[in-house]
């Protein structure tokens, strides 16, 4: 059998970014041993990439907000399908925890009064996110790391954990290989914190990069795991469409909160013609209302196009479908229209949205302060994930825990933009707290031997398989079929016909990837990894279709063309996926989650 | 269908050589788009470091034609195509395999820097107050994508080698950013002297030639950084006011 190297800690915590390091922060606060992997190099994580900001009611552009505002437009975001109890604790704390940011270095933008500033966006009735003009993931990052390497943290950068071992119903090692070496490595640990973001690349056109392979999904799936609300899953309404190759990238919602809007061929502004009865007492009725909000004005209310991401991403899909998009498939996002506002437009979009500027001058070769974009929906939030439990984040499985996008219920059917940075550091917090708490009350356990040698056997198959029959499939071809697959069959708008054609080929492509070869050596070698994490593509894919199959209604990101309107038992109903005693895939439904009536009466006074 | 040879440094520590490759280009592709197309068609182990694909995460970096680079920033239409295009790893530390670096050293070197230390809070709340032209300095520094190009190109670390004396141009930015940080009260003026080696800076500019994210290096951080040294070490008249009264610089 192939040699491993083995570590121990109190916690471990698999994932660097945002809720991985504030998860990690906190668990070496309380005093006992912490181990960091991550795939990639530390500070490259996905959060590196946030752009417009992190939601939090500190009230300083708007001293009208509060934690129970925040609380009842997430909610109302969700459809009122999300777990309220993490919905509450995120819109209570998160103002401490960017505070703490500042405490840590972090340099926000400021307001005329020295404070944090904050900016407009999709969903949010006040001014909310604390931002560094269009850079604030990676002012995050930066900041929780360059905190995090002084705690004592041991980190193992570019290796990528496979298995969760399990002694009984508890966890009790994680087992991955060095991608650096192609070397094995077991960390036994008394508690695990899972903060492995999403996987929005089993999609051809997503924000998301090759690390978005839902492998904690997945990981804590094959443990035993629940997951829950999987069918939701956020595409953004501005993804760059052109050229081909950037096709994808997220344009931030930030150019729509600094005054950019929509447009059809036609010159038409879309977003006005279809606005939910949910949002129509908060939204502008016409362009100059919608212009003066974006600059401050109390009174006025939020232009259309920042109503929610699933509602935005449907009218641009209509307006593509109905013959009025733009010339390579997308509408028209224009920011450049605001010099007949201001004198100095192209200097202030410079400086408020410096690197969507650079982006498009670069990989599009357009001016943004002269030209509109082209843009369409891309995929990219998994608002369903892990099971947990509002309060200390522990997962089904004991000794399990997750925190950050891999975590499922807090977003329920749709995020808020900003969002999830808050959530991170919320919720990676009370991960590393409660996980700390579990190491200190239970003690060390044993790890199954014949549990490792089966991965080993089972991770070292694609370059074995190659060896011994010289031929077997490439791994990137089958990854780029169920991109196709995921992209055609379960994208913005279902059907049942279509879902269920998708788990079909899903199981097919699982068949495929069981002879998916990896000729070559096992030093940092991108097709065995791509092998590897087939597995957890494919795992997660098949719950997205079945969970979304299940659900016979439409709600947030969730858009059933054959049942097109919302569903008040379904409303009702959360959908959790297991794996089943035979090893199938099981979806359940169980109720949602009762809102206890302090919560409600908020919810009530913010309709 | 217009094709471009690419010849592309394949190896690892021991050694290599450069390898060509050819793959149709298309409209607005950079060279990661290229490098990965190779890889999905013809090199399956072809090692590279990437992740966001736009700028942001400063994983890709390389020489291409010999020119320190994003691998995700350079549009294949600024490069002459009618020539093969050389692609190598980052020459300032050790190769671990093609196009990918051993660059562990510097999160080892920024560990040697001392932390962040705030003033206590302003207000009665725990917050504090800063003004934007006060930061605006600062979030200049703090945009650095750490791709460590600007190491790449510094000749103390890639041509004299002097890892063990000298922090290089990325970690004098990130000492600028937090000495000059409105609320930081700690002193690392004797450390850059010293242990870190900014004397070994001898303004030649090209760490603010290459870096992606067009950070004055060496006006706005390196330089004032020297100031500051020469003021506290080599000023003695600023040195006996210290003396006197205390003061941090
Ligand atoms: C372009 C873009 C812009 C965004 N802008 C915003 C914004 O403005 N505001 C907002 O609130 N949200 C935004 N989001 C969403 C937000 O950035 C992400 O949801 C969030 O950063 C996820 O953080 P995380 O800590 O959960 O995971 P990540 O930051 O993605 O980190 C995941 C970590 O897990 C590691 N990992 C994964 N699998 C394994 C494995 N098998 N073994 C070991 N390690 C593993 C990875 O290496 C990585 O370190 C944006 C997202 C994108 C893509
Ligand atoms: S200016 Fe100084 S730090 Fe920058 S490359 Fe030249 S010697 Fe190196
Ligand atoms: S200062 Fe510039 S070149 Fe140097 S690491 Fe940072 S972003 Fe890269
Ligand atoms: S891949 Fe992130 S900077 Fe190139």
């Amino acid at each position: 059998m192939d040699s491993y190297k083995t570590f121990e800690y109190d916690v471990l915590v698999i994932g660097a970014g945002g809720a991985g390091l504030r998860a990690s922060i906190e668990a070496s606060a309380a005093g006992i041993s912490v181990g960091l992997v991550c795939k990639s190099l530390l500070g490259k994580a996905h959060t590196v990439m946030a752009e417009g900001g992190i939601a939090a009611a500190l009230s300083n552009v708007d001293d009208r907000d509060d934690w129970k505002t925040h609380f009842a437009d997430t909610m109302r975001g969700g459809q009122y399908v999300n777990n309220y109890r993490m919905a509450e604790l995120h819109a209570q704390e998160a103002p401490e925890r960017v505070h703490e940011l500042e405490a840590w270095g972090a340099v926000f933008d400021r307001t005329g009064d020295q404070k944090i500033l904050q900016r407009n966006f999709g969903g949010h009735k006040y001014p909310r996110l604390a931002h560094v003009g269009d850079r604030t993931g990676l002012e995050m990052i930066r900041t929780l790391q360059d905190h995090g390497i002084h705690q004592g943290i041991d980190v193992h950068m570019e290796c990528t954990i496979i298995r969760l071992l399990k002694e009984g119903d508890r966890v009790t090692a994680a087992f991955g290989y060095d991608r650096e070496r192609g070397k094995f490595r077991l960390f036994k640990a008394r508690a695990i914190v899972l903060a492995t973001g999403g996987y929005g690349r089993a999609y051809k056109i997503t924000s998301n990069s090759w690390e978005y392979t839902g492998d904690g999904h997945s990981l804590a799936y094959d443990a035993g795991a629940d997951l829950i609300d999987m069918e939701y899953l956020q595409f953004h309404p501005t993804g760059m469409v052109w050229p081909p190759s950037v096709r994808g990238i997220l344009v931030t919602e930030g150019v729509r909160g600094e005054g950019g809007v929509l447009r059809n061929s036609e010159g038409n502004r879309f977003m006005f013609d279809d606005i939910p009865d949910l949002y129509k007492d908060q939204t502008a009725d016409n362009p100059e209302e919608g212009w003066i909000y974006t600059q401050g004005d109390k009174e006025a209310r939020r232009p259309p196009e920042l109503l929610t991401r699933d509602h935005v991403a449907r009218c641009i899909i209509r307006e593509i479908r109905e013959g009025r998009g733009s010339p390579h498939g997308g509408v028209f996002l224009d920011i450049a229209w605001i010099r007949e506002k201001l004198p100095n437009a192209p200097e202030h979009i410079k400086r408020k949205l410096p690197s969507m500027y650079h982006q498009f001058k670069e990989l599009a070769n357009l001016d943004i302060t002269e030209e509109p974009m082209e843009v369409g929906p891309t995929t990219h939030y998994a608002m369903g994930g892990i099971r947990v439990d509002g309060d200390t984040q522990m997962s089904t499985v004991q000794g399990l825990f997750a925190a950050g996008e891999c975590a499922g219920g807090m977003h329920g059917a749709n995020r808020l933009g900003g969002n999830s940075l808050s959530d991170l550091l919320v919720f990676g917090k009370r991960a590393g707290e409660y996980a700390a708490e579990f190491a200190k009350e239970n003690g060390a356990t044993g790890v199954d031997d014949s549990a490792i040698a089966d991965t080993i056997q089972w991770a070292l198959a694609p370059i074995e398989r190659q060896e011994a029959e010289g031929s077997g499939e490439s791994p990137y071809q089958i990854q780029y079929d169920l991109q196709d697959t995921m992209q055609e069959l379960v994208g913005i708008v279902r059907t049942q016909e279509e879902m269920d054609q998708a788990v079909e080929k899903i199981a097919a492509l699982k068949q495929r990837a069981d002879q998916a070869a990896a000729p070559g050596n096992r030093e940092f070698y991108p097709g065995w990894d791509t092998a590897l994490d087939l597995h957890n593509l494919l795992t997660i894919s098949e719950a997205v279709a079945r969970a979304a199959a299940r659900r016979q209604e439409s709600r947030g990101a969730h858009f059933r063309e054959d049942y097109p309107d919302k569903d008040e038992e379904w409303g009702k109903t959360s959908l959790v996926v297991k794996k089943g005693g035979d090893g199938t895939m099981e979806v359940s439904r169980e109720p949602v989650m009762d809102i206890p009536a302090e919560l409600q009466a908020i919810i009530e006074e913010n309709r | 269908m217009t094709t471009a040879t690419f010849k592309i440094w394949r190896g690892d520590a021991e050694g290599g050589d450069f390898k060509d490759y050819d793959t149709e280009i298309t409209e607005g592709m950079v060279v990661l788009d290229a490098v990965h197309q190779i890889q999905a068609e013809s090199a399956n182990d072809l090692a590279v470091r990437w992740n966001c694909k736009a700028g942001k995460c400063g994983s890709c970096s390389a020489e291409v034609n010999g020119m320190p680079r994003l691998l995700c920033m350079t549009r294949m239409d600024t490069i002459d195509i009618d020539k093969p295009i050389s692609i190598e790893p980052i020459k300032a530390f050790p190769t671990m395999r093609d196009l990918v670096t051993d660059v562990s050293w510097n999160f080892e070197v920024k560990k040697t820097i001392k932390k962040f230390n705030p003033r206590p809070p302003d207000a009665e709340d725990g917050t504090w107050r800063m003004a934007q032209e006060d930061v605006d300095r600062v979030q200049e520094f703090r945009k650095c994508i750490e791709c460590f190009l600007c190491q790449d190109v510094c000749h103390v670390l890639r041509d004299h080698q002097k890892t063990e004396e000298f922090i290089g141009p990325r970690f004098l930015v990130y000492t600028a950013a937090l000495d000059m940080h409105p609320l930081d009260t700690e002193d690392r003026l004797e450390d850059l002297k010293d242990a870190h080696g900014i004397g070994f800076c001898n303004i030649t500019k090209c760490c603010t030639h290459v870096c992606p994210e067009n950070i004055t290096i060496t006006d706005n951080a390196i330089i004032p950084l020297k100031e500051r040294v020469a003021d506290r070490f080599y000023d003695p008249l600023k040195k006996l006011f210290r003396r006197l009264f205390g003061k941090k610089s």
